[in-house]
C-alpha cells in the first residue's frame, strides 16, 4: 500500500516534469480536449440554460393553469381543416364555467376566466408600442394568472360591469410610453385605434425568454372595453385555474365534462375544443434539449475521437523517446505496472490540462454570451464540472493505454541497448 | 564495517549459475551468447569479467542482473531459482538486491541527484523523509554531499557515474554490477571510480565488473575470461594492485 503511494507520487511528479518540459507540445496535444470539454460543458450550460429558462417562463404562464380553446398548441399539422371547421370560441363560456364550478361539490377547478385577444398599437403623444398583446377579461385575471402589480391596481368587477376603458399596462410597454417613470403613467391615459384609455396599473417585471410571450409587452383591460375594437374572436381563450390540491387528470376530465356540456356535445360527438396545458410546451422544448444535446455529443465526440488519437500518438512518441529511461527505471526496480500507471498519469494529466483550459474558455465565453444575451439564463453547474473532469480523465485512460501498456512490456535489457 | 577481503571461513553463495545458455532468436538465424556458462559468486567477491568483444560480457551481466532470463540452464540468486519466477519478482530482485553501473550512467537528466539516489527507494516504497535520509548519506559515501541538488548535467562524467554508484548502493544490494563503468572515463578519472569500488569491496561489497582494460581488471581479486559464449578461464588475480589515491 505503502509502495503504491509512493509510486503514485513518483509518477505524478514524473508526469508533471514531462509535461513542464514539453509545454508546447502537450498543450497542442490537448486540443482535441480543450475543445471536446468546451463543447459538452457549453453544451451542459445551454440545456441548463433552457431548462432553467422554459421553467421560469412556464411558471409565469401558470403551471397550474388549463387553457381551453379551438386550436391545440404546438401546431394542427395536418389535421388543420379539422380545427378550422369547429365552431367560434365564445367568452361567455368563462361564466357558465364559473356557474357549474359552483354547482360542482369538491371540484378540481377553482375559477375560470375569459380571454379575447387584440394585437394593436398602443400610443401616447408621439411615443408609440405596435403590436401589444392586449387581453380583454375579467377582473378575476390577476388573481388566476399571478400577475402581480407594481403600481396602481388591477380593474375591479364594478369597472369590468360597466366597462369602463381602464387598462393595466406590462412592464416593457410602459417603459416605452412613459419615458419620465413608470409610475408617473397611472391615471394618464393612452390610445388604441383612437379610444382613449386610463392607465390605472403597470404589471410587475415578469423577464422574459428566447421570445416567448411575457406579460412585460402585455396590457389588459375590462372585456367589454376591449370591445370596443376588438369583435373577433379569433384567438378567444379560457384560462381555468386548478385547485392547488387537485391532480391535472382529475381537473381536465372536469372541465372537458363541463365544456362538453356546454356546447351541448352528444355522447359519442368528438370534442369541438381543445384543453391545452404548460406541460404540452414541454414536449417541444425537450425536442429542442435533444437536439442541442445531440449536436454537443457529436462535436464533443469527434473533437475527444481526434484529441485521443493526438494523445496516443504523443505517447507513443513519449515511450519511444524515453525507452532508455523505461530501461533504467524497470532494472532499478520499476515493476510493469508501475511504467504502465506513469505514461497513463502522463496522458491524463495532459487530458486534465485540456479539460481545465477548456473549462476556463466556457466560463470565459459564459461571460460573453451572457452579457451579449442577458435574458438566456448560461447556468454552469457543478455536475456539468464533475463532467467535463470525468471525460478528461477518461480520454487521458483510453488514449494512453495503449502505449502506455507498450511501454511496461519493454524488454527490460532491450530497453537500456536502446540509441 | 570489517575488511574482509579472503577469510578462512566459508562465504555464502550469492549467485550459482549451471550450465546456462542465453540463445537470441533472429527468425532467420539463432545467436548463441552464452553456451554452457558455469559460475559461483561468492559474498564479498570482487570479479572482473573480460572478454574481447561480442563475447557475451553484457549478456552475462543481464542475466545475473535479472534483466533477462537465461533460455537454458539454472540461476540460483541468493538460493533462490529465478527461472521461476514472474516479472514482478524479477523486479523486486532488481530493487533490493541489485545495484546497477552502467557505462553511460543513465541518470534521469530532469531530476536532481539526490533524486536520482532516491529512485530505488521509491520504488521499494519507502517514505519520503527515510528516502532523502538514506540518499544523502549514501551521497556521502561517493563524496558527492555537496552536489545533492544539482542536476547530471551540471556535473562532470566522473560525478555522475559516481552518482550512478550512489544509486546502486543506496538500498544495501547483495551484489553491485557494473558494466564498462569506466568506459565513457578517461583514464584518470577511471582510476577515481575504481578508488571507490575498492573501498566498497573493503566494506564488505560485493562486486562484479565487465571491462575490456586489463588497467581496470588488475583492481579486482579474481578475473573471469568469457569467449564466444563460454568461460575461457576464472582466475584469482595473483598480484592485485587495490586501486588508491595517491593524490588524497
Ligand atoms: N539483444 C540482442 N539480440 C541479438 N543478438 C544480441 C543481442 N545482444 C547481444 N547479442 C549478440 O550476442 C553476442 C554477445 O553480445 P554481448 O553480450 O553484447 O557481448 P559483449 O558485451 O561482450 O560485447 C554478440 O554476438 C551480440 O551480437
Ligand atoms: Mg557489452
Amino acid at each position: 500500500m505503502r509502495r503504491f503511494f509512493t509510486e503514485f507520487a513518483e509518477n505524478a511528479r514524473i508526469a508533471a516534469e514531462q509535461i513542464g518540459a514539453h509545454k508546447m507540445r502537450s498543450l497542442l496535444t490537448a486540443l482535441g480536449v480543450i475543445i471536446g470539454v468546451m463543447a459538452v460543458t457549453l453544451m451542459g450550460t445551454a440545456v441548463n440554460g433552457l431548462d432553467k429558462g422554459f421553467s421560469d417562463s412556464l411558471d409565469m404562464l401558470g403551471t397550474d393553469l388549463l387553457y381551453v380553446e379551438r386550436w391545440p398548441w404546438g401546431g394542427a399539422g395536418d389535421d388543420w381543416m379539422r380545427y378550422r371547421n369547429r365552431p367560434t370560441f365564445r367568452t361567455d363560456y368563462a361564466h357558465q364555467l364559473n356557474e357549474i364550478i359552483l354547482d360542482t361539490p369538491n371540484s378540481a377547478l377553482e375559477a375560470a376566466v375569459p380571454c379575447a385577444l387584440s394585437f394593436r398599437a398602443i400610443q401616447r403623444g408621439g411615443e408609440s408600442v405596435s403590436n401589444v398583446y392586449i387581453v380583454g377579461t375579467t377582473a378575476a385575471y390577476g388573481y388566476v394568472n399571478r400577475a402581480d402589480i407594481e403600481f396602481g391596481r388591477f380593474f375591479n368587477d364594478t369597472e369590468y360591469a360597466s366597462g369602463r376603458n381602464v387598462i393595466i399596462l406590462g412592464y416593457d410597454v410602459a417603459g416605452a410610453l412613459f419615458e419620465t417613470g413608470r409610475e408617473t403613467a397611472i391615471g394618464q391615459d393612452v390610445r388604441i385605434r383612437g379610444l382613449r384609455y386610463e392607465v390605472i396599473g403597470v404589471f410587475r417585471r415578469q423577464g422574459s425568454f428566447l421570445g416567448l410571450q411575457s406579460f412585460d409587452n402585455q396590457a389588459a383591460m375590462p372585456l367589454p372595453a376591449l370591445r370596443r375594437f376588438e369583435r373577433g374572436n379569433w384567438h378567444t381563450h379560457i384560462r381555468v385555474k386548478m385547485r392547488p390540491d387537485a391532480s391535472i387528470h382529475e381537473a381536465r376530465s372536469e372541465l372537458e365534462g363541463a365544456m362538453r356540456r356546454i356546447r351541448g356535445l352528444l355522447p359519442g360527438q368528438e370534442n369541438d375544443f381543445e384543453i391545452n396545458q404548460t406541460e404540452m410546451l414541454e414536449d417541444t422544448i425537450g425536442n429542442v434539449k435533444t437536439q442541442i444535446a445531440l449536436g454537443g455529443f457529436f462535436i464533443t465526440g469527434l473533437a475527444l475521437f481526434v484529441g485521443a488519437i493526438g494523445i496516443m500518438n504523443i505517447t507513443f512518441v513519449s515511450v519511444r523517446e524515453r525507452t532508455r529511461e523505461i530501461g533504467t527505471r524497470r532494472a532499478l526496480g520499476a515493476r510493469r505496472g508501475t511504467i504502465l500507471a506513469q505514461f497513463l498519469m502522463e496522458a491524463v494529466g495532459i487530458c486534465l490540462i485540456g479539460g481545465a483550459v477548456g473549462l476556463a474558455l466556457t466560463v470565459g465565453l459564459k461571460f460573453v454570451f451572457g452579457a451579449a444575451v442577458p435574458a438566456f439564463p448560461f447556468i454552469l453547474s457543478p455536475q456539468l464540472i464533475v463532467a467535463a473532469v470525468v471525460v478528461s480523465i477518461a480520454t487521458g485512460i483510453l488514449s494512453g493505454f495503449v502505449p502506455a501498456f507498450q511501454a511496461s512490456r519493454l524488454d527490460p535489457a532491450e530497453a537500456l541497448r536502446h540509441e | 564495517m570489517s575488511t574482509t577481503g579472503t577469510t578462512a571461513r566459508a562465504r555464502r553463495p550469492i549467485i550459482e549459475i549451471r550450465d546456462v545458455e542465453r540463445v537470441y532468436d533472429l527468425g532467420k538465424i539463432y545467436v548463441r551468447a552464452l553456451d554452457g556458462i558455469d559460475l559461483d559468486i561468492l559474498e564479498n567477491d570482487y570479479v572482473a569479467v573480460m572478454g574481447p568483444s561480442g563475447s557475451g560480457k553484457s549478456t552475462l551481466m543481464n542475466l545475473l542482473g535479472c534483466l533477462d532470463t537465461p533460455t537454458a540452464g539454472h540461476y540460483l540468486f541468493e538460493g533462490e531459482d529465478v527461472a521461476g519466477m514472474d516479472d514482478d519478482e524479477l523486479a523486486d530482485i532488481r530493487n533490493r538486491r541489485i545495484g546497477f553501473v552502467f557505462q553511460s550512467f543513465n541518470l534521469l537528466p530532469r531530476a536532481t541527484v539526490l533524486r536520482n539516489v532516491e529512485l530505488p527507494l521509491v520504488y521499494a516504497g519507502m517514505g519520503r523523509e527515510e528516502r532523502i535520509e538514506r540518499a544523502r548519506e549514501t551521497l556521502g559515501i561517493v563524496g558527492l554531499s555537496d552536489r545533492a541538488h544539482h542536476r547530471p548535467n551540471e556535473l562532470s562524467g566522473g560525478q555522475r557515474q559516481r552518482v550512478a554508484i550512489a544509486r546502486a548502493l543506496v538500498n544495501n544490494p547483495s551484489v553491485i554490477l557494473a558494466d564498462e563503468p569506466t568506459g565513457n572515463l578517461d583514464s584518470r578519472t577511471g582510476e577515481d571510480i575504481m578508488v571507490i569500488f575498492e573501498s566498497l569491496y573493503r566494506a564488505g561489497n560485493t562486486l562484479i565488473v565487465v571491462t575490456h582494460e586489463d588497467d581496470i581488471a588488475r583492481h579486482a581479486r579474481r578475473v573471469v575470461r568469457l569467449r564466444d559464449g563460454r568461460i575461457e578461464s576464472d582466475e584469482p588475480v595473483e598480484r592485485p594492485a587495490p586501486a588508491e589515491n595517491a593524490l588524497r
